[in-house]
Order: C-alpha cells, then structure tokens, then sequence
C-alpha cells in the first residue's frame, strides 16, 4: 500500500488514560479470547483519531497478544476502515439495486455539487479515504445496501439514516451539517 | 423510518411489530415491561430446557435470515450436558439487498430480542451471547447496548437471572461493512477477530465447531424475536398462522416501484404475490405494468411477468392435480417460491416495471456481489468481477454476440465450487435475468 500514513506523529504516542481505560472493558467483552476486541478496538480507534495509522495496529496488536499482521489484515479487508483521514462530515450514499432504482447516482452526484467535489472524482479504493473536499469538511462516497430500501434512496451521514431523499432538498441537508 | 400502517392491513398479522406499532412505543425497558415484557423468560425459567426446544419445533419457525432452516432442528444439534461451553451469536448483519426488518427491531424494540436471546440460551445450556450489529447501524448498537444493560439492571441478565441460577452475559459485537458477514461462519471468523473468510462445511458446521470451536447457535434477529411469542400464545397457535412446515408469520419487505414500500408482517403463506403489490402495496405506479419480481432478496431468482408455473395444487376433489399456476397467483411461502425456482430467503421482495431496463438491474446486482466477494475462492473471486465486468461493458458500448453465453458460463462455473453460499448468491442473478428476460440481452447485441 503506498504510504497514506506519512506523518511525524504517530497516533499511538498521543492516547489519553481514558482511551486506554475504554480500550480494556472493550476486551473484558471478550473473556474467551482477546483476539475477538480486534474490530472494537479498531473502531475505537477510528471512531477517536478518525484512520487508523501503523502506530494503531501496532498498538492493539501488542495490546491483544497479536502480531500487526493480524491487524493489517483486517483494515486491508473491511470497508468501514481507513487508513487517511476523511472529511468531518461522511455522506455515504446507498448504491445498490432499491436506492438505484430511486435514484440514488443522481442522489450522490448532487452530494458532491453539494458539497463541492467533482462528481466523476475517483474513489481510491480500499484503506484511502473517500472523496473529500480541501477543506475537510465533508466525504461523499457511494456504500453498498443500507438495509432501508422501503424509504430508498438513502444515505448515511455520519450516524444518521437520512431517508426518501429528494434531490432539491440536498443543498438544505448539506447545509444542516456544516 | 418507514412507518407502518397506523392500523394492520386485514392481511397483516402483527407479533413481531404488535409493540413497535403502537402509539408512543419507546424501546426502553419501563415501556416494555408495561406491555408484558420478560413474562415469556419468566414462564420459561420454570420449564425444562428440552420442553422449550420442543415447542420451538412444534412451531414451526423457520430461520427468518434467508436460508430457512427450522430453527427448533437447529437448536436440537446443540448437545445440552456435553460439558463443552456453547454459544449463540444473533446476526444482526442485516445486508442483504431488499431486506430491512431487523432494523427495526433493533431500533425500537432491543427488549424483544434480549428476552428472545435469554430464552434460546436457557434452552441450549448457553451462558455467553454476542449480537452482531452491522456497523451501519451505529444507533441500533447503542439502542441494544442500553438495552442490556438496563435488563441486566433489573435481574433479567447477568449472574443468577431471577434467583434461578441461570447466568448469561449478552455483548454487542459491531461489523464493519463487509455483507459476506452475514454467513453464518464467516460472521464467526470475524467475531474471532479474524479475516471472515467462510468456513467449510464439513467439518465446520456451527452446531459442532462454531464460535471457539464450540457448539454454535447463529440465528436471525426476527427469528430470536419469534420465540418469545411461541412461548406466550403457545405452539399450536403460533403454527396455525402459517402453513404446515412454515410456521407463524414473516416480513415481508417490498421495495421498488410499488406505490407504498415497506415492511409488512404477515402469516407465512398468508399472501399471494399479486396481493401483496396490487393490495397491500398499493399496486404499481400509475400508468406501469409490472415487469420483474425478485421475490426473497437480491440473491433470490428473478421472476418475469405473465410466467406461469407448474405446480401440484389441492383441487376442487381435494386431490392433487398439476396445475399452470400464474405468477401473481404464487404464495408467498417457502414452499411455493421454491417450487417456482426461486425462494422467499430474507423476505426481501423488489418490484420492476415496465420503465426498467433488466441488464441495468443485473449488472447494479453484479457490482455489488463483485465488491463483496470475499476473495477467498477463485471462482467467485474472479467469476463475480467478470460478469460484473461484462454487464458494465454491455451497458457502456453494447453486447458482443457471445456475451450472454459468457456470462451463464461464467456464472454456472461459480455456483457449487465455492466454499459458502455466496457462489450461488452472485451466481443466481445472473442465471435467471439471462433465462427471463434474453430478449434484453440480444436486443443490445451491435
């Protein structure tokens, strides 16, 4: 993977007694085996520093009695994970068959007018961060079936399901979260 | 949220949703015990664990996930005094396109899932219990987590549940977007903290080597949520609902060109598929004729309009005689789906019209199992990329005059050389589209 992570720090140097703290009761979930707190504690870790850089998977892997490997190769296979960071505000829009059928490429080009990303603009794939616009603020990527095709198209922005979405109300919806 | 009718449709039957629909329903744990919550797990603590399971089978119920298992079998495997620790693991990977029930039980009544869960786990001797939540569902998880803990708060959970000896410790363990999770040994890698890929089966079944190699129960969300009912109105009652072998009711989720999508909770076999679009939806679009149905979540085989379908039906005599049966004239049972060639899976039922083009559908299906492939087997790996490659190829600049005999060759070589069930998932699709609707196919060819 080409170096997304290039930074001086390193965000396992800058973890708070708290974060620690909320890291151990994730693995006391887990009384048969630590290994089962991989995916916790990467979301843990994104959820706070919002990627997750080398200095993470080193960290829990040590954390749970495991080598990076068995980290990296669960940031390099799950969607949710990332290895940049993303905009504040993630809009992931629902691409699959109900929401297409209700117009959900329109739905998304219209995000990314909205927000001020290239429609065409590429998403690098797996580890990379989705589209964002220069100044952070937002992300817009298309996610496969949210399970909420009754009120389709929908998107997810950041932990809100937002639902029946119409095109004209886009600019609004956007606007509500800057 | 997608509501329900303010009142059932006369075809609904609400168990499930018979809380949730009510006015001011909050899925905390005061509101629930004020509508009779915990009273199933109450009456099952005095029972023997074995006369549980046997209700469950007397039931009827079948898995609500997608592959219907009976779920009383299911839990039987499970040996209740072998000494070994077990495990029940309810998916709440909810992904499968077309589907969304889960959601809402989730969202508004984490009770019924928890009281569900505590009753299997009494009957199969289990005392530690994870319920996956894909991680797109961020509130549902913090829904259901408060919703532990408040039950563990009131003795329903944790150690020595309602001074009766029976421990059990319930934890949310989160996804992270991959819908291969939703098979049930993949979702048991990944719960292991390890790359979900598929286990084979053999040796691999859940029942014998499941979570830590132990005895495994993976059941649905709705299916968990099924037994406390069984347990309040009895059996008997509950099998009455549905058809002999299909017990109690299902989901339904119809999404698409219907007038009005949603979910709908209705006795198995309770509706024909003509009824539940032209009645209980709404019927289509103004001015539309109905062109596709995919009649149990993507993976389901498609069905075309004005097809017919031979099927041994009781007749007017009260013998069976073979019959061209229409297909809004189906029922929408396991059964019957799978005597059309298809199946009713999650429930999760998508409507086309007459305004689709059926190789956009397709090739919109093939790139979402080309991404969620899980890479483990080659002809899946390589077979679901390819046809996803040709649909988006046939769209952009027209078909080759060998494009559809690639494409069913490509799928025929994926489905039964794969691992887990995924082969047959993306495989389907693209079988039946080719079947149904060919004409689609060669009228692209340049």
């Amino acid at each position: 993977m080409r170096a997304m992570t290039e930074s001086l720090t390193r965000q396992a140097d800058s973890l708070s007694a708290e974060f620690v703290a909320e890291a151990d009761e994730l693995v006391s979930h887990y009384p048969v085996s630590k290994r089962s707190a991989s995916l916790p504690l990467l979301h843990l870790w994104q959820n706070h520093f919002g990627f997750i850089d080398d200095s993470a998977m080193e960290w829990i892997a040590a954390r749970l009695d495991l080598t990076p490997v068995n980290i990296i190769e669960l940031v390099t296979f799950y969607p949710w994970f990332r290895r940049e960071q993303a905009g504040k505000t993630i809009i992931r829009v629902c691409r699959t068959l109900a929401c297409a059928l209700a117009g959900s490429y329109e739905v998304k080009d219209k995000f990314c007018q909205a927000v001020g990303l290239n429609p065409d603009c590429e998403h690098h794939g797996f580890g990379h961060a989705p589209p964002t616009t220069a100044d952070g603020k937002f992300s817009v990527e298309f996610v496969e079936c949210l399970a909420s095709c009754g009120s389709a198209p929908v998107a997810l922005i950041n932990d809100d399901l937002v639902e029946n979405i119409k095109t004209s109300e886009i600019p609004s919806l956007v606007e509500s979260y800057k | 949220m997608v509501s329900l009718l303010p009142t059932p449709h006369p075809k609904e039957r609400r168990i499930i949703f018979g809380n949730i629909s009510k006015p001011g329903y909050s899925p905390d744990i005061e509101t629930y015990l004020a509508h009779g919550g915990y009273e199933s797990l109450k009456k099952a603590l005095g029972m023997k664990p074995n006369e549980i399971i046997d209700m469950v089978k007397a039931a009827n119920l079948r898995g609500r996930g997608g592959a219907g298992f009976p779920a009383g079998a299911k839990w039987s495997f499970i040996k209740y005094d072998d000494g070994k620790p077990h495990y029940i693991v309810v998916n709440a990977d909810e992904s499968e396109p077309g589907t969304f029930k889960d959601r809402y039980i989730l969202h508004q009544d984490p009770h019924q899932l928890i009281e569900g869960l505590a009753i299997a786990a009494f009957a199969t001797n289990v005392h530690l219990s994870y319920i996956y939540i894909r991680c797109e569902f961020p509130k549902a998880a913090k829904i259901v987590w408060e919703a532990i803990k408040e039950a563990k708060a009131k003795g329903f959970l944790g150690k020595n549940i309602l001074g009766t000896g029976f421990d059990l410790d319930i934890y949310v363990h989160q996804g992270a977007g991959a819908y291969i999770c939703g098979e049930e040994t993949s979702l048991l890698e990944s719960l292991e903290g390890k790359r979900p890929y598929p286990r084979i089966k053999p040796p691999y079944f859940p029942a014998v080597l499941g979570l830590y190699m132990k005895p495994t129960i993976v059941n649905n969300v709705e299916t968990i949520c099924h037994v406390k009912h069984i347990l309040a109105m009895g059996p008997e009652e509950y099998a009455k609902m549905g058809t002999p072998g299909d017990g109690g009711t299902r989901t339904m989720c119809v999404s698409g060109d219907v007038q009005r999508p949603g979910f709908y909770e209705i006795p198995c076999g309770g509706v024909t598929l003509g009824e539940l679009i032209n009645d209980v939806c709404g019927g289509l679009k103004p001015g539309r004729t109905l062109k596709a149905v995919i009649p149990g979540g993507s993976s389901a085989k498609v069905l075309r309009a004005g097809e017919t379908f031979k099927m041994k039906v009781k007749g007017a005599d009260g013998q069976m005689v073979e019959k061209d049966v229409p297909l809004l004239d189906l029922v929408m049972d396991a059964s019957t789906l799978q005597a059309a060639g298809t199946m009713v899976g999650s429930g999760g039922v998508m409507i086309m019209d007459d305004s689709r083009d059926m190789v956009w559908a397709l090739n919109n299906l093939n790139q979402f199992y080309a991404h969620e492939s899980c890479g483990q087997c080659t002809p899946c790996r390589e077979g679901s990329l390819w046809m996803s490659k040709v649909t988006t190829r046939i769209i952009d600049e027209g078909a080759r005059h060998d494009d559809a005999k690639n494409l069913k060759n490509i799928a025929d070589n994926i489905a039964g050389r794969t691992v887990c069930a995924f082969g047959e998932a993306c495989s389907w699709p693209t079988q039946s589209f080719l079947a149904k609707f060919p004409d689609e196919f060669e009228k692209r060819v340049k």
